[in-house]
């Protein structure tokens, strides 16, 4: 598709066909087999997979923040400005400024021994040379107040310890949006939270999204966690996105077995202790990734296709998926009889 | 063997645990201990072949009550009683047979395996107390393996060699060695990943059908625990708020702390997420060093009152099975609002 300028803005965020390989004993394992994926501006994408899907890798590659030695290919345009490849201090310029980063670790992500106001101010003054480190410091405060931190005067001079994990991910997120950014990557960030934080932080970035018009870009494992907030999702399993759509369509309307599999294995809240539908098998690992679609070991409507051609991500009705027999799987059960419930 | 205790009989009293921790308070004035009262005055029983399960948030006190159970740390106060005995005054040489009856399953298997033992030699080690002759012993390993739905090669395999899920598999495997009346399992699927946490779980539930073991079920994730539980406790900041049957907590909360922990799980339901009012709570747990007075969660309920700050509420039976500690629960109030 082609983006004219004059009619209309390029998409905030344009993925194409990235790979990212990582360097092993022998030789490079592939992390990431070829995303395609587009965000526009205030609007969330929601990246969901297991561990070794390659959803945190898609990211940390278009940002440059994979190990050394790893190798990224493909596209990805930040509001049409090509990332892969990018000089490291243009880089630097577009990381913490335009695109803001919220890892799952608050802890690790600030400095022990510095202020959480100063980090904030100096992660304000990197990019802008003329704020004072007073200012910076007044900002670092209101930022604090406006991701809902009680007495913001007071934690301004506090250190990383002296905050809760819910405060310290709310610390992160303030930082994260200094510089008033236009894209806030989250890669889990609420899976370290305990469920009624992790409301409070969900909340919080609805918010930012809504009042700042950010996008967001939110990588989980937990499909409730990107229910409720995101316009779109995508599925990645074994380093390539299976399915994607708008949100409802890929919970109600899913045309891909491992989703569906994801779905049926969720112990909900709202069932009745009914056996659970596991999938069976265990995800594959980068170094040791079976042929074919990637999937077809632990897929119940595996065909002999599936072990030779690994399929190409497709329109299937109401979402895309790369499944041989999207077409012509069973409709989904119902969504729960439970839609409107108390809970 | 286990016919004098009858189904549906408690199998595990718990009475009034408490639990103190000293910690050193300012290095100037020779360390002066204060205390950090992790679990306050706990009380419930688990009945045999059920599950009880335990919910509430980091720093509730969980986990300590559940090592408080298995006699790993000593409760400052209170009764453990397995089968009618009390392990907390159990001498060492009784407790180490009454471990027989009462196992536990970590929530990190790697770091509960031993990484320089096959998974055969960590079975048979479980099996030592049993004392069974050695080709017995080799069978027991092999039923282990079976029961946990493990193929039989994994015997000759090492910890690391295993995928997260088939190492908590042989963790459950080593927790039934010995066939024990009540397992307490902390955090048994929380590292695991969504697709393979449903095969250990439904793996839990045909066990305890099979060989009626009672499970003390901690966890964080209701939804989970909703899957497994007879009965659940929900904790907050060291006391038990409310107690219900599954169904019914999550039915009818009658504490305002459970609905709020209950609309905070996110569910995998785009329309019903946007429909739900969520309850967020303001603020973060208060810390235990320094706890409210009265009822603790009063600091975080919009239901507060008076008499919140000046007395405890104390846990009682609100409905069938169901025990609530809140001076205004929910079945009281809404006729009101």
């Amino acid at each position: 598709m082609q983006h004219d300028m004059h009619l209309a803005p390029p998409p905030l965020l344009e993925i194409a066909g990235l790979r990212a390989s990582f360097r092993g004993p022998n030789g490079y394992a592939e992390a990431v087999r070829g995303v395609d994926l587009t965000l526009q501006p205030g609007k969330v994408l929601g990246i969901v997979g297991e561990s070794g899907s390659g959803k945190s890798v898609t990211m940390m590659a278009l940002l440059q923040l994979l190990p050394g030695g790893s190798k990224v290919t493909g596209s990805a345009k930040f509001r049409g400005r090509e990332l892969v490849g990018m000089a490291a201090d243009e880089m630097r310029h577009i990381r913490g400024k335009q695109i803001g980063v919220i890892f799952q670790d608050p802890l690790s992500a600030f400095n022990p021994v510095l202020t959480i106001g100063d980090q904030i101010a100096e992660a304000i003054r990197l990019h802008d040379r003329t704020v004072s480190k007073r200012e910076g410091l007044e900002r670092a405060e209101h930022l604090l107040d406006s991701v809902a931190i009680p007495q913001p005067k007071r934690r301004v001079s506090q250190y990383p310890y002296e905050f809760s994990g819910g405060m310290r991910q709310r610390a992160m997120i303030a930082m994260a949006i200094a510089n008033s950014p236009d894209l806030l990557i989250a890669d889990e960030p609420t899976t370290a939270l305990d469920v009624t934080v992790q409301a409070q932080i969900l909340d919080l970035l609805q918010r930012l999204r809504e009042e700042l018009g950010i996008g967001l870009v939110l990588i989980t494992h937990d499909l409730g966690v990107v229910a409720g907030s995101a316009d779109e999702i995508a599925v990645m399993y074994g380093g390539r996105i299976v399915e994607r759509g708008a949100v409802e369509d890929v919970f109600y309307r899913t045309r891909h077995p491992y989703t569906r599999g994801l779905l049926r294995a969720m112990p909900r809240v709202e069932d009745d202790g009914e056996d659970l539908t596991p999938i069976e098998g265990t995800p594959p690992s980068i170094w040791a990734r079976p042929g074919g679609c990637a999937f077809h070991p632990r897929c119940v409507n595996a065909q002999q296709i599936c072990a030779e051609v690994d399929p190409e991500l497709r329109p299937a009705l109401a979402t895309a998926s790369a499944c041989h027999f999207a077409a012509s799987l069973p409709p989904l059960a119902a969504p729960s009889e439970l839609v409107g419930a108390p809970l | 063997m286990n016919a004098i205790v009858p189904i549906g009989a408690p199998i595990l009293q718990v009475d009034g645990v408490v639990k103190d921790f000293p910690i050193r308070n300012g290095v100037l004035f020779g360390g002066q201990a204060d205390i950090v009262r992790a679990v306050s005055g706990v009380s419930f029983s688990i009945n045999r072949g059920e599950t009880f399960g335990l919910v509430g948030e980091s720093g509730c006190g969980k986990s300590t009550l559940g090592r408080c159970i298995m006699q790993l740390i000593t409760p400052t106060e209170g009764q453990v009683k397995l089968d009618g005995r009390d392990l907390v005054t159990a001498s060492k040489p009784e407790m180490r047979l009454l471990r027989r009856d009462i196992q536990m399953v970590f929530q990190d298997p790697l770091a509960s395996l031993h990484p320089r033992l096959r998974i055969r030699d960590i079975l048979l080690e479980s099996l030592r107390l049993a004392k069974l002759p050695g080709p017995q012993a080799n069978a027991r390993v092999r039923e282990l393996i079976e029961l946990v739905q493990l193929p039989q090669d994994v015997a000759e395999r090492w910890p690391h060699e295993l995928s997260g899920g088939q190492r908590q598999r042989i963790g459950i495997a080593r927790a039934i060695a010995l066939e024990p009346k009540v397992i307490v399992l902390d955090e048994p699927v929380s590292a695991l990943d969504v697709s393979i946490q449903a095969g250990v779980l439904n793996l839990l539930k045909s066990l305890q059908q099979r060989l009626g073991i009672a499970y003390l079920f901690i966890a964080h994730d209701l939804g989970v625990v909703r899957h497994i539980s007879h009965l659940i406790g929900v904790m907050y900041l060291g006391r038990i708020v409310e107690i219900a049957p599954a169904r019914q907590l999550f039915k009818s909360p009658q504490h305002p702390y459970t609905l709020a922990l209950l609309s905070a799980v996110p569910l995998p339901d785009p329309i019903a997420e946007r429909k739900r009012t969520r309850i967020v709570l303001s603020g973060d747990l208060p810390s235990p060093l320094n706890p409210p007075s009265g009822c603790h969660f009063r600091t975080r309920c919009a239901k507060a009152q008076d008499i919140c700050a000046s007395k405890v509420p104390a846990l009682r039976e609100i409905g069938p099975g169901q025990r609530v500690a809140c001076h205004f629960p929910t079945a009281e109030t809404a006729a009101v609002n």
